[in-house]
């Protein structure tokens, strides 16, 4: 460390040193479904779908927003918002921390990210779900987010779009994550009386208390392939029933057979895909 | 050990046993033990007060699922009158975990909802545990649909572990079966107060119990997840489900203090299940209340409110 770097304040060097440790990233990657070896870039490319067996991997909510949205005119919407630990809770660490290493580890301050945006020329609000913060869990900020996601929509009268992936209800936040489920899904009663739409795409896992209020309201429910989608988690359903449960089962495919979503869309088509139905939706032509 | 009294009751148990034992000698001999009796009955009710001034979390938990503890319909036929029991979803079946139908509180008509655990086993199998299947919200969606048309105010009443977690639930949508009825709830122009008597389970809970008060008993829990649950996630161990109900504050007094709760209705020294018709007046009363209130708020200011409410749950900063 030489003496100018010793000068700054900490906050700057950590994000110097956060900036190295990024450049020695792995060249390759491999699909956790059939196993091939692919060169990063090029998946990357392809949108985290393996060009081989077109498995769809998780993807962060940042890169989600990027490929979805026009480049311009994007407006980040609660940000502002920080998460609190009101009930100082600790199991085997503390809430406290566990925001903390979840920050750093996705430079997030929570797990719903929204921008105000262009799909296509059409102006929409989308909102997307970064599973690696704390398993993209639903906690207060992402309940005030959601919500303020709509209200934009209701101010501006434009459509809604939410990318879920989330194991459900944030636990820490105790009976206040619970809540959040009556605060998304009241606010799209706004929605609703407005005629305006909300698409809910549900990605790879939407699962507990995220299915089981907005997610599954949308005016279009919208899954990627073979994501996990369903209210209990197929470990507690085994426990339950005590058999292990057919091959399949949560997947979107299922959830498509049982008409619980009205389509599956691959993520290479879904700009064009969402974009065509919201212009039918919205009466506007093509761009 | 006596099994209508609970572990850390034991002691209480013990001296009751003492107490009915000394009634029988008492009854077939000359000698005059009330005195006895009496001094021991002051000391059961000491002894009671005493335990039940400190519970924790996870023994106010083992309360609210006590084997005794009145569930929906005792509750029904002593706060009630005139009950009609309306069945089915219209769509596939009849969920007997909840129960729903029209019956009048003090003459005023109203629409019920509860949940039902079973008393033996074979009324527990066929009540699922309390635990709600899809076709159950949509029972309770479909009558609470029927209240708005005409209106009359929803009562709901809270007593499940959770929704239930079966193959078939998953396959008929319980997802979209909960979130339809928080959609709904939101926006009915209607009334709703919702008590929890029991155990209110998470989503499952949740689905009957948007409103516009929120009554809970002394004795009752509210959680996002069982503390079981939470335990085996977060402490990786179900052993640690004490330290879990703790942390997660779902008591009926640590929920009044965080604002998510309205009104605690008290039970009796011992719990609901040592005086169910005390209890079930003191519910009673506290419904009556929240209708003499909330019946003289037109409609629209009433979902307005209740929007307000629901806006306002969580806890962040802004910077």
């Amino acid at each position: 460390m030489n003496w100018f770097s010793k000068l700054l304040p900490t906050r700057i060097r950590t994000e110097t040193s956060t900036n190295k440790k990024s450049v020695p990233e792995g060249l390759w990657a491999k699909c956790n479904s059939c196993g091939a070896v692919l060169y990063r870039a090029e998946l990357e490319r392809n949108m985290d779908v393996c060009p081989k067996c077109s498995h769809h991997m998780r993807i962060g909510a940042r890169a989600r927003l990027d490929l979805f949205l026009d480049e311009a005119d994007r407006i980040e919407i609660g940000s502002e918002l920080k998460p609190v630990d009101a009930l100082k809770f600790k199991d085997i660490k503390k809430y406290k921390d566990r925001l903390i290493q979840a920050q750093k580890a996705t430079d997030e301050d929570d797990a719903l990210i929204v921008i105000q945006g262009k799909v296509k020329g059409e102006a929409v609000v989308v909102a997307a779900f970064e599973f690696k913060f704390m398993g993209g869990s639903m906690g207060s900020v992402v309940g005030e987010r959601f919500v303020r996601a709509v209200n934009a929509c209701l101010e501006k009268n434009i459509p809604f779009i939410c990318f879920s992936a989330s194991g459900g209800a944030r636990m820490q936040e105790a009976l206040f994550s619970l809540m959040q489920m009556a605060k998304t899904s009241a606010a799209l009663t706004r929605m609703q009386k407005r005629g305006l739409p909300f698409i809910s795409v549900m990605t790879d896992p939407t699962m507990g208390g995220v299915s089981a209020s907005f997610a599954m309201l949308g005016d279009i429910n919208v899954a990627e392939p073979n994501a996990l989608i369903g209210f209990a988690g197929p470990r507690v359903i085994e426990q339950t029933v005590r058999e292990t449960l057919p091959e399949g089962f949560q997947r979107s495919e299922f959830l498509l057979e049982h008409g619980a979503i009205d389509m599956v869309v691959d993520r290479r088509d879904m700009r064009d895909r969402l974009a065509s139905i919201l212009s039918m939706l919205t009466h506007r032509s093509v761009a | 050990m006596n099994l209508n009294f609970l572990d850390f009751e034991q002691p209480i148990a013990e001296l009751e046993a003492k107490i009915e034992e000394l009634r029988y000698v008492g009854s077939d001999s000359e000698i005059n033990l009330n005195e006895e009796i009496s001094r021991l009955q002051t000391k059961s009710r000491e002894l009671t007060e005493s335990i039940f001034s400190s519970l924790k979390a996870a023994q106010i938990a083992q309360l609210a699922r006590h084997p005794q503890r009145p569930y929906f319909l005792d509750y029904v036929q002593r706060i009630f009158t005139d009950f009609e029991e309306l069945h089915g979803d219209r769509a596939f079946a009849d969920d007997k975990a909840i129960i729903g139908g029209l019956a009048r509180i003090d003459g005023r008509p109203v629409m019920i909802i509860g949940q039902q655990k079973g008393r033996d086993t074979k009324e527990k199998v066929q009540r699922n545990f309390g635990m709600p299947r899809p076709e159950g919200y949509r029972k309770a969606m479909r009558l609470m649909e029927m209240a708005e048309r005409f209106e009359l105010p929803v009562l709901t009443f809270i007593d499940t572990p959770g929704a239930y977690p079966g193959v078939d639930a998953e396959e008929r949508g319980q997802s979209e079966a909960i979130a339809k009825n928080l959609f709904v709830m939101s926006k009915l122009k209607t009334p709703i107060i919702s008590t929890v008597i029991g155990e209110g389970g998470s989503g499952g809970a949740l689905a009957i119990g948007v409103c516009d008060r929120l009554l809970i008993m002394q004795y009752s829990t509210y959680s996002v997840i069982s503390p079981e649950g939470c335990a085996s996630i977060l402490w990786k161990s179900s052993d640690r489900a004490q330290d879990a109900a703790e942390a997660m504050g779902m008591t009926a007094p640590r929920l009044k203090e965080l604002g998510l709760v309205d009104t605690i209705v008290s039970e009796p020294l011992g719990g609901a299940h040592r005086d169910i018709d005390a209890t079930a007046q003191n519910i009673k009363n506290a419904l009556n209340d929240a209708l003499d209130h909330l019946t003289e708020l037109p409609a629209d200011k009433l979902v307005d409110l209740r929007y307000e409410r629901l806006m306002q749950y969580g806890n962040y900063t802004e910077q």
